[in-house]
């Protein structure tokens, strides 16, 4: 037996005997994507934090990480095989979110050895859950135009300014930002990555209503706020490096996500038909839709096999211009996949509450218009294709 | 390896201007002899046949490596007429003596067995066939017309889809049989293809294959499409990376082309979809010889996949070569024109994704 196939059978035991039968197929394809913690969370199932805790104790929550940070030092190979055989028994991930996801991998590149040891095992425990302070009023494609200041005053940074689109910073305990050290240089030298304790007095989160009617996301104000300058990740000045870094995680992370679920577009707009569309002989009667279904579910499968492709090939760990594809295809996937399930369910799409809807339909209502956001967070598609185009294709810049 | 192998020879011997020479109607093949007697020498014919019959037993997977490298440029040698339109209906239904008598030779490069499929107006009603087989004296008589048989002209012998008194069935017929003419046929894709018409052709019990002739075919056009996918992605991939040098080179407002976001965002998207389609095709071909329960879906996922990239990318690389791009002298309008020829060929899209929604249940 090769090394890769004994870890799955220890991952199958592992699974076996510790995993919730609670939490057992309620996920990815189910309604729980996963515990995002923090000391702000509501109140949770008991199974999911026993089951966070079995996790961690193995370094699982995180597996890639080294071990002294909370993590069990596995390869990349051996991680997926971890999540595979998480996912083929419907389980979620055990601690989800901008931590595990972002800031985690980031810190473990460039943050100083104090800054790792203080920050990864919360993070791997969900015990800290964090927000991205990157955008703007003025700043969201042309991120390099931070203006948030932070002016030196001995041993801390004082930061006044504001920022914008915050997802969850009302539910967040740490935030990592990018802010204005330098005005003089030029736009993408002056700036610096600093992480910032939610609690320190001078930060203020404010909601804002998306046009799906929920929340997720703040403005946040920072007046006056003390940070020490031991937590400046990376160099002063030098932040535009981690801060692309982290996008490249951030990329990675919604495409993956996406994939994490294989053929599950499909599934729910083939369930969706069931219930609003007429059928004959086991097939979908209109066979525009019909076509059309199909038509995402081999672009999903594709979708799945490229992720499985990428994961292949990539050995060492980061993710490189590969994660811009990713994230194209996925957000217009997932917006292709709602905007076909509109077109299923006909007058029965349009309901936002009360009589004469029921929960499934009102729910996918607002998750398609929440997928519009897909492809604007975390860079647009425009972003991503000018990525594409000039570091891969090598095209040149605009003169 | 043989892939290495592939691209150079075609790079070297085969760059895809040579169409203009293989399209003239006096042309006696429509592909060159020689190289095909190189390809042969190479393996390329021999290695998805098994060792036994003289092949080199490999798998659909490496056969696609091959047919990639030689869609690059548009190779019309005959191999994947070969080694998947002659070699898997003889392998699946063959008796020991067809299998004994033709397989070494397709594994050589001295026979070309292929396959007479389509016919007027049939679209993909493969399994219906008008073309007939009657019980007579001797034993049948097979009589239709099929349409646009890929190499036909060369071709040894014929695996014909044909309607007996039950049901289904292939017959293996020789192309010198009384009863047997071959008329060439011009293309928009330069292919020698013909119409072959079978006026009573003799045909004996045992020059029908042996099986489910339904389940034969049915893997033989699985395979096809996966075939005929690689080629498609690894032409596609080449009038990209063409289209792209262009962009490169081509100066207006005395700047490189490649440098307006309006064809940037554009070749950005088919740089997408490509990668797409690589992995589907590799999928659908590493699961013909890995996971036979997987292949009928990944190979309709392939095929439909390389239908709409292949003609995306062509048609974007006509318009950002502007005027050129539109003429003869230009090398980019084969890969258009082939690209129409293939996405109907084994199948268009609307086929593959109503096969996909049947094969999902729904
Ligand atoms: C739901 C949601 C959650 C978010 N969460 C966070 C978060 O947690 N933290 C955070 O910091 N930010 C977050 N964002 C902000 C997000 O990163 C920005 O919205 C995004 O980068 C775009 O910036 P913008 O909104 O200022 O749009 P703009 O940059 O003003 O863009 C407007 C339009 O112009 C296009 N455009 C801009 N520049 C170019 C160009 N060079 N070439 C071609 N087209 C261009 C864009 O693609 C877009 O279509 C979130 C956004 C959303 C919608």
């Amino acid at each position: 037996m090769s090394d890769l196939e004994a870890f799955r059978e220890e991952v199958r035991a592992f699974l076996e005997e510790h995993a919730p039968k609670s939490l057992r197929g309620t996920s990815p394809c189910g309604p729980f994507d996963g515990y995002w913690g923090g000391k702000k969370h509501p109140p949770v199932d008991p199974d999911v934090l026993r089951w966070r805790d079995v996790c961690y104790e193995r370094g699982f929550t995180a597996p890639t990480w080294p071990r002294e940070y909370g993590g069990a030092g596995l390869s990349r190979k051996h991680a997926a095989i971890l999540w595979e055989e998480m996912r083929a028994m419907g389980l979620p991930r055990p601690v989800v979110g901008f931590g595990f996801a972002m800031i985690g991998p980031t810190l473990l590149e460039y943050g100083s050895e104090e800054l790792k040891r203080e920050h990864l095992p919360k993070i791997a425990r969900g015990e800290i859950r964090w927000c991205q302070g990157y955008s703007e009023p003025g700043a969201g494609s042309d991120l390099a135009n931070v203006q948030m200041r932070a002016e030196r005053d001995g041993d801390h940074f004082i930061l006044n300014g504001q920022k914008i689109w915050t997802s969850h910073a009302d539910k967040s305990d740490w935030i990592f930002c990018l802010v204005r050290t330098n005005s003089s240089a030029k736009k993408q030298q002056g700036i610096t990555f600093i992480l910032v304790d939610m609690e320190t007095p001078g930060v203020t989160p404010r909601k804002i209503d998306l046009i799906s009617g929920s929340s997720p996301f703040c403005e946040t104000f920072f007046e006056n706020v003390r940070v020490p300058v031991r937590n400046v990740v990376g160099e002063i000045d030098k932040g535009w490096t981690v801060g692309k870094a982290l996008l490249a995680h951030e990329r990675a992370n919604i495409g993956s996500s996406i994939g994490r679920m294989p053929g599950s577009g499909q599934r729910e707009l083939v369930d969706r038909a069931r219930r609003h569309l007429a059928w004959s002989e086991g097939k979908i009667e209109d066979a525009v839709l019909r076509e059309q279904i199909a038509e995402l579910g081999m672009i999903e499968e594709a979708f799945q096999l490229t992720l499985d492709r990428v994961a292949q090939k990539a050995q060492s760990g980061n993710p490189g211009s590969e994660s811009s594809i990713l994230k194209v295809v996925a957000t217009e996937l997932k917006q292709r996949r709602y905007e076909l399930g509109q077109a299923i369910g006909g007058l029965q799409s349009l309901g936002w509450e009360g009589p004469g809807f029921d929960a499934d339909d009102l729910a996918f209502t607002r998750e398609w218009l929440r997928s519009r956001a897909n492809t604007i967070e975390g860079g647009s598609s425009e972003i991503q294709r000018n990525i594409i185009a000039k570091q891969v294709l090598g095209l040149p810049e605009v003169k | 390896m043989l892939a290495e192998t592939a691209r150079k020879l075609v790079e070297g011997k085969a760059k895809v201007a040579r169409i203009r020479e293989l399209r003239r109607p006096d042309h006696p093949t429509g592909f060159s002899r020689e190289l095909f007697a190189e390809m042969a020498e190479l393996g390329f014919t021999a290695l998805s046949i098994p060792e036994d019959f003289g092949g080199m037993g490999l798998g659909l997977f490496d056969l696609a490596q091959i047919l990639e490298s030689l869609g690059r440029e548009l190779a019309p040698e005959p191999v994947l007429t070969t080694a998947v339109l002659g070699a898997v209906p003889l392998l699946r239904g063959g008796s020991d003596d067809q299998k004994q008598w033709f397989l070494p030779s397709l594994a050589a490069g001295e026979t070309v067995v292929t396959l007479a499929l389509d016919e007027a107006g049939m679209r993909d009603r493969w399994f219906s066939p008008k073309t007939r087989l009657e019980r007579s004296a001797e034993g049948f008589a097979l009589s239709g017309e099929k349409i646009q048989v890929a190499d036909a002209l060369v071709a040894d012998a014929f695996i014909v889809t044909c309607e007996s008194p039950s049901g289904l069935a292939l017959a293996l017929v020789d192309a010198k049989a009384p009863g047997v003419s071959i008329e060439r046929q011009f293309r928009v894709d330069s292919r020698a293809v013909g119409i072959v018409r079978f006026d009573g052709v003799a045909v004996r019990e045992s020059d029908l294959l042996q099986g489910d002739a339904r389940a034969i075919l049915q893997e033989t056009l699985d395979r096809a499409a996966v075939a005929l996918s690689a080629e498609m992605l690894g032409a596609a991939e080449k009038a990209f990376a063409d289209t792209v040098g262009y962009l490169k080179e081509r100066v207006q407002f005395g700047v490189p082309i490649g440098s307006f976001q309006a064809l940037q965002h554009r070749a950005a998207t088919l740089y997408c979809e490509l990668q797409l389609l690589r992995s589907a095709v590799m999928a659908a071909a590493r699961a013909a010889d890995e996971a036979p329960e997987a292949f009928p879906r990944l190979a309709a996922l392939a095929k439909a996949t390389a239908n709409e990239t292949f003609l995306h990318v062509a048609k974007e690389a006509i318009q950002m070569h502007g005027g050129v791009g539109m003429t003869d002298e230009f090398d980019i309008g084969f890969y258009l024109k082939r690209a129409q020829a293939a996405a109907v060929t084994f199948g268009d899209t609307s086929h593959h994704r109503r096969r996909w929604a049947e094969l999902n249940g729904y």
